[in-house]
Formats: C-alpha cells, sequence, structure tokens
C-alpha cells in the first residue's frame, strides 16, 4: 500500500509545482474566473477519463471517445432543435446511445475476439464519419435554446459558483472510487486486468467483466458528451472533440493506470486529469504560443511517466486494488 | 573407435533438487541409442546439456575423444549436435525453406538469396524424401510435416548426432511409421541419433541399444539382441518404494463425481468414462501428453468440452464454464500455479479471497475486516509461511505459494477437489502437509481427483489409479493392485504389452 500511495504523491507533487509556478507567473490563475472556467473544464475531462482508465486496467484501450462525441453531440442537437424533442427524453436517449455504443465494442472485443485497439480505432473513424454525415457536415447548434432553457442552464450552470461539470465529476468519482477500490466488481476488474486466465480460474466471468469496462466508459462519454456539447454550444462535426480520447488515456496514464492492465485508482485519473488542464491552462496565461500547446502536454507526460519509471526501478511494485 | 559424443558423469543440480547425479553416455556414428526413463528421470537435463541449453556443474562430454565446453546452442551447432524439441521451434508464419535457414540465411549485401535457399532447402528436402514444396508456409503443414522440416534444418547443419526428444508423441501411426523411416535412413548414412521416447513398441523397432535413466542416474542398458518390453519397464522402474508415505484407508461408498464419455479437445476420439468416490483419492496417472491434465481442465471447464457429461452427485454440471463448477462444488488446483493458478503479484489475502469474494460482500461492497478475518484463519490453518497477509505471493516459496491455492478453495467448501500434480515444485515438508490436508478433505466426504507423475505420490496417496495412455484410460487399478510397474504396464499402452 505505501507504493500506491508514493505513486500518487508523485503526480500531486508535480501537480502543485505547476501550479505554485502558474500563479506566481499569473496573478489571473487564481481569480476566481479562471478557476471556474478551469474546473469546468476539469469536470466534462474528468468524467470521461475515469472510463478511459476503467478499460485501461482491463488491459484494454478506448479510442473512440472524441468521435463519440461527435457524433453524440450532433444528434443531441438535432434532438433538441430539428425534432423538438423533451430535453430529458433527449439526454436519456444519448447517454443510452453511449452506453449502447460501449456495449458493442465489449462484445466485439470479449465475444468476437477482436483487439481493444482495433476495434476503437474503428469506433474513431466510424463515428466521425457518421457525424459528419448525419450533420451534412454542417455546425450544429443550440441556437437560443428554444424549448429546453432548462436543461442548457443546468449543464452551464454553477453550484454555489462551483461549475455543474465538476459538482458532477465529484459525485461520479466518488461513485466510481466506491466501485473500483470498495466492490466485489472492483477488485474482479483488477484481476482480470492483471491476470485474466488466474482470473478465469478463479471463476470470475472475465468476458462480462471486460465488456462491462466498455460499458461504463460509454455511459460515461454520453454524460460527458452532453456536458460538452452545451459547454461550446456549436458542434462542427469534423473538429468537435477530436483527440480527447488521447486526453482521457494520458490522464489515465500520468494518473498511475499502466497500459498493462491490473493497476490503477480514481483519484490518480482525476489528479492527472487536472494536471493536463493545468497546463492547458498555464500556456493560455503565460502566454506561451498556443502551437506549443500539444508539445508542453506531450513533454510533461513523458517526465512524468519518466520519473514514474525511475522510481518504480528502485522499489519493486506491488500494487493492487 | 571413438564414440562421435561421450558424456561422462554429468553432474546438474537445481536449488533443491538433483536433476542429474552422474550420467554417461555414449553414441556412436550410425546408431539409434533409445533413451528410455520415466518422468522427471532426467532424460530432458541430459539433452540439453549436450544441446548447450544447460550447463552442467560437473562432468566431461567429449567429441570425437576429445574434451569440449558446449556453452550454448551455436557451439553445439558448431560441434555437430542438432536437437529437435518436444514443442517444435518451427515458425508458423514463414515457408519451409526459411525455416530451414532461419538465421543463417544466405545472402548478399544483406538481401537474401532467395534462390540459393529455395535450391538448397529443396535438396534437402529431396534427401529425406519429403513431398512438399518449399516454398509452403508452415502453418499449412501437419505436426509431422514440421517435425520432418526441423530434420531438414538439423541436415542442412550437417548434424553429427541427432537428439530427438519424444518426437512421434503427438503424430499418427502412419506419421510415426514416416518418421521412422527417416531415422533409419539417417542411421545408414552415419550419423548417431539419440532417439527419447515413451513408446516402448517404436523404441523396440527403431533402437540398436537402449540406455535407461531413473532419479538422474544411469539404470542400465540393453542390447539390441535382448530388447523386450519387460525388461525395459524393469529398467525404467528400478528402486524399491518407500511405501511409509501410504495414508488412506478410505471407506468410499458413494459416486461423487461422474464422467461419462467425455471428450477433450486434445483427444476429441477418445471418450473417457470413471467416477469419484465421496472421501476417494482418484488418481489420473500416465506419461507426460497422455491427456491428463486436458481431462481435468475439461472437467473444471477451462477446457471447452468436445461431448460428454459430467455430473456431481447426481446432478449433470453445465460444462465450458468454471464459473459453474465451482458454483457446483467443483474446485481445480492447477498444475501451473504461478500463471493461471494465483494472481502472484496480489498479496495473500487478496488471492485466497477472490474466488469466493461475494461472501464477504454486502450490497456488492467488500466488509474489508470479514475478508481479513477469513484469509488469515485460512492463512493460519494451512500453515502459509508469510511476514503478513498483504505480502505478495510472488515472494513465497512454491510449497507456499501452492497452499495458498488450496486455501483459496478451502473457502468454497468444495465437493470435489481437483489437484493437478499438487507437488510438483513443492519442498518434503510442505509436501507432506499437503498430504494432511487431502487427508483432512478426504475424511469429510470430499472427492479427490488427483492428477500426477510423481510415481511415489501416486502409490502413497491413491485410493485407486486411473492410467492414460494417449488420450484413453487403459486400466484402473485398485490400491491392493497398484504398484510401479502395473501403473507403467499400462502407461506404455496395452497393445505393447506382449
Amino acid at each position: 500500500m505505501k507504493g500506491l500511495l508514493r505513486k500518487e504523491t508523485g503526480i500531486f507533487i508535480l501537480l502543485l509545482v505547476v501550479c505554485i509556478a502558474t500563479a506566481l507567473k499569473s496573478h489571473q490563475f487564481l481569480g476566481v474566473e479562471n478557476l471556474q472556467n478551469t474546473s469546468r473544464l476539469i469536470g466534462m475531462y474528468g468524467i470521461f477519463s475515469i472510463g478511459a482508465g476503467l478499460v485501461i486496467i482491463t488491459g484494454g484501450i478506448e479510442l473512440s471517445v472524441g468521435s463519440m462525441f461527435a457524433l453524440l453531440g450532433v444528434i443531441l442537437a438535432i434532438l433538441l432543435t430539428d425534432k423538438h424533442w423533451n430535453p430529458i427524453a433527449a439526454i436519456v436517449t444519448i447517454v443510452l446511445l453511449g452506453t449502447g455504443l460501449g456495449a458493442f465494442h465489449g462484445f466485439l472485443i470479449t465475444r468476437v475476439k477482436l483487439q481493444p485497439f482495433i476495434v476503437t480505432l474503428c469506433g474513431l473513424l466510424f463515428y466521425r464519419g457518421i457525424a459528419r454525415f448525419v450533420a451534412d457536415d454542417q455546425t450544429k447548434g443550440f441556437g437560443d435554446a428554444v424549448g429546453f432553457e432548462g436543461l442548457q442552464k443546468f449543464a452551464t450552470s454553477n453550484v454555489l459558483g462551483v461549475p455543474m461539470p465538476f459538482v458532477m465529476l465529484i459525485v461520479l468519482s466518488v461513485v466510481m472510487w466506491v466501485v473500483l477500490h470498495r466492490s466485489v466488481y472492483g477488485r474482479h476488474l483488477f484481476a482480470v486486468g492483471r491476470n485474466e486466465e488466474a482470473a478465469r480460474y478463479s471463476g470470475i466471468n472475465t468476458k462480462r467483466v471486460i465488456a462491462s469496462a466498455y460499458v461504463i466508459s460509454g455511459l460515461l462519454a454520453g454524460v460527458a458528451g452532453i456536458m460538452i456539447a452545451f459547454y461550446t454550444n456549436s458542434i462542427s462535426p469534423s473538429s468537435h472533440g477530436n483527440f480527447y480520447e488521447l486526453y482521457g488515456i494520458a490522464a489515465a496514464v500520468l494518473g498511475g493506470c499502466s497500459l498493462r492492465g491490473g493497476e490503477g485508482t480514481i483519484i490518480g485519473i482525476i489528479l492527472g486529469t487536472i494536471l493536463l488542464q493545468v497546463l492547458q491552462n498555464l500556456v493560455n496565461l503565460l502566454g506561451i504560443p498556443s502551437s506549443l500547446n500539444f508539445a508542453v502536454m506531450g513533454a510533461v507526460i513523458l517526465l512524468g511517466v519518466l520519473a514514474d519509471q525511475l522510481l518504480s526501478n528502485r522499489t519493486p511494485r506491488k500494487r493492487t486494488a | 573407435m571413438n564414440p562421435i559424443v561421450e558424456v561422462r558423469g554429468a553432474v546438474k543440480r537445481y536449488p533443491g533438487v538433483t536433476a542429474l547425479g552422474g550420467v554417461s553416455l555414449k553414441v556412436f556414428g550410425g546408431e539409434v541409442v533409445a533413451l528410455i526413463g520415466e518422468n522427471g528421470a532426467g532424460k530432458s537435463t541430459l539433452m540439453k546439456i549436450l544441446g548447450g541449453l544447460v550447463h552442467p556443474d560437473q562432468g566431461e562430454i567429449l567429441i570425437d575423444g576429445k574434451p569440449v565446453q558446449i556453452s550454448s546452442v551455436s557451439v553445439a551447432t558448431s560441434l555437430g549436435i542438432s536437437l529437435i524439441h518436444q514443442e517444435l521451434n518451427t515458425l508458423d508464419n514463414i515457408d519451409v525453406a526459411g525455416n530451414v535457414f532461419l538465421g543463417r540465411e544466405p545472402s548478399r549485401f544483406g538481401i537474401i538469396d532467395r534462390a540459393k535457399m529455395r535450391a538448397d532447402a529443396k535438396e534437402l528436402l529431396d534427401r529425406l524424401g519429403l513431398p512438399i514444396s518449399v516454398d509452403t508456409s508452415l502453418q499449412k503443414l501437419s505436426l509431422a510435416q514440421k517435425q520432418m522440416v526441423e530434420i531438414a534444418k538439423a541436415l542442412s547443419l550437417d548434424a553429427k548426432v541427432l537428439i530427438m526428444d519424444e518426437p512421434t508423441s503427438s503424430l499418427t501411426l502412419t506419421e510415426t511409421e514416416q518418421l521412422l523411416k527417416i531415422v533409419e535412413d539417417l542411421r545408414k548414412r552415419g550419423v548417431g541419433i539419440v532417439y527419447i521416447s515413451h513408446r516402448l513398441g517404436e523404441v523396440k523397432e527403431i533402437a540398436d541399444r537402449v540406455v535407461g535413466m531413473r532419479d538422474g542416474q544411469n539404470a542400465g542398458e540393453i542390447p539390441k539382441e535382448e530388447i523386450t518390453h519387460e525388461r525395459m519397464v524393469k529398467m525404467m522402474v528400478g528402486r524399491d518404494l518407500d511405501r511409509s508415505s501410504v495414508v488412506t484407508e478410505s471407506t468410499a461408498k458413494e459416486d461423487r463425481l461422474v464422467v461419462r464419455d467425455l471428450r477433450t479437445k486434445r483427444y476429441p476420439a477418445c471418450p473417457i468414462s470413471f467416477e469419484v468416490k465421496a472421501g476417494e483419492v482418484f488418481c489420473l496417472s500416465g506419461l507426460v501428453g497422455a491427456g491428463r491434465s486436458e481431462v481435468v481442465q475439461t472437467i473444471f471447464g477451462t477446457d471447452a468440452s468436445q461431448g460428454g457429461t459430467v455430473a456431481l452427485d447426481g446432478k449433470k454440471i453445465r460444462s465450458g464454464n468454471p464459473h459453474d463448477a465451482i458454483e457446483a462444488g467443483i474446485c481445480l488446483v492447477p498444475e501451473d500455479r504461478r500463471n493461471v493458478g494465483l494472481i502472484v503479484e496480489w498479496s495473500v489475502k487478496n488471492n485466497i479471497t477472490l474466488p469466493g469474494l461475494e461472501k464477504f460482500a454486502r450490497v456488492g461492497l467488500i466488509d474489508r475486516g470479514m475478508e481479513s478475518e477469513a484469509a488469515s484463519v485460512q492463512s493460519k490453518s494451512l500453515g502459509v509461511k508469510t511476514p503478513n497477509l498483504d505480502a505478495a505471493v510472488s515472494n513465497l516459496s512454491g510449497g507456499n505459494q501452492q497452499k495458498v491455492v488450496v486455501g483459496k478453495w478451502m473457502l468454497q467448501n468444495p465437493k470435489v477437489l481437483i489437484l493437478d500434480e499438487p507437488t510438483r515444485g513443492v519442498d518434503v515438508g510442505a509436501k507432506a502437509e499437503i498430504y494432511q490436508l487431502m487427508r483432512g478433505l478426504t475424511a469429510q466426504g470430499v472427492a479427490i481427483l488427483m492428477v500426477s507423475s510423481d510415481m511415489e505420490e501416486v502409490l502413497g496417496v491413491s485410493d485407486r489409479v486411473a492410467v492414460m495412455h494417449e488420450g484413453s484410460i487403459s486400466g484402473v487399478l485398485p490400491r491392493k493392485d497398484c504398484s510401479e510397474e502395473a501403473i507403467m504396464r499400462l502407461a506404455v499402452g496395452k497393445e505393447n504389452h506382449a
């Protein structure tokens, strides 16, 4: 259990250093507006990063969420503005659609025995294409939100000054923390990711457990997708959600999930998400050319993983739920 | 005349075991030496020494009368020794020519000279009389043909000594005949052949000399004219058995586990039937590759069944899923404990509670106090030696790891406990403790189905022994009729009995 603490402490310290450095360089960083905006982004990214982390813990990968956001966003806009659906029915449909896509991935991976990378890579291409087709390659927006003002307000509102997506992230991460670190299902998830055969020999239905991770990831993508759609307020099907899957994977890996499976924590994933968003923020606030955005992120992830590698080589690692 | 290869007094010790305790072997050009012995007699270790895979602690190897050091596979190859393993070393995604010259492709400026490679490979195949095209991809070939490709490879290396480890264990009758013909042909060309086999019929047919091994020692030699089935079995068995480990005098009555016409993936043509009574230790014996593990894997559901039924206390069990088997009360302690029996990176506690985690949970949430308590009780009652329950299983000794595997099933209250090689890699002390445990279980009416290659264990622990040979049960022996000789006779096949 010592190792577990250490790993999260590492990224937490890194996060603190980045925050302090940014705050010293820019007084805006700790301003209310900036904090609100950053935490709104953290909320949206965090929700689907948890899904990415769960899949990674089973030893798989989910590459399609960015394209899912485009597809779900486009459909949501059509349902609300063109078809004038009841807002509740619309968001339930979107969440179910995300869950269904996850279930489909899980089916292809566990029953048809295709590799997760390939299945979700095909999803990445396929959903993007369908999103553009459905939207006729036109940007879809919510306009003045006639008929669903309440929903839009809810998604973009603040609770006691805290943005709604961040509130939802807190709630979901508490739930997922219990599920992952305290439940039988969570233990099975780690077992399957660590040694699928041994898990099967212990009577665990490994296929169901693996598939369920994709289902949960799809569900969380549905929830995050709605938040992101209302945040941007217009969905350009060719660019909406581009690279988001990589943010999710990066957050999970930064937070200590091993791509080999069987390792990771909710707290780590959240810290990873926060670090990524703070870096983004830092680039904006410190006037670093935004073209360097990805370069900064890539460099920090590499450093984080390198540091972890060096540390874990020195101390024998044993980490479980 | 000097032998082509001679081994003098080879000793190889592993921690806790002496694999070879001073073995000698001579191989002359143009003869087939059959090497026989039970599982674990040290045959494979001896061959690995010749092949450069294992280095002896003591002893000498002479080639043409000159002492040599075989420090690696490439040294062995350059000395003219080729080893054909039980598990083939061919690559399925490459064609025949590519496999024959793998790693030694004729090339010019780094570009493979395909024409030369094909021509050379073709010449070798012709020499062996193989009607295969050199362009065929290996995945299209049968096991026997792949083996021939390995032999072609050995020939291309100019092998003077060819060592074949159980070459026919997975071949059909016709394929075996074809292989024996090639062996015959190689002998005529003056190649010295070491032929390791459990199939005594074959040995009798092909060998010029039979060398026996037992417990890492030479167990005698039989010249061609004196080779009989009887003498070979005697030579392999030989020793007096320590019968002091005798355990149960069980009062087994009712059938607990009933297996009817079970067909395994490996031997789908061999239906298996047997029953295990409550409170009895029923052993599946036989040589490696006879299909014993496949039978228990199929019962447990980790291997897909090809037909037949398994019933527990009169109720049929859905097959193909370990979850159902465990639910019904059938648990398996697998042979490969490090990879499938345990999650070795995990703690003792988490391993013990993994199969029955629901028992320590309310609405899906683990009660960690209850879980630790149960793991602690189990670990203590089994005498697992570990610094604490949170220590990773990988740090424990083999015997203690095995106790953890048994412990995780004890929490499931099994009705049938299947043990596949329960004491392999387990030290003597822990072995006795595991036997003690088995005794305790049978006293409670648990039926134990054991697979074992350890003859002393088979004779010491079992109430009844079913002997398997090439996928079928060739006989079931009650305790009073069990002897090493009787088992070996059944294990090498009835048809050879005369």
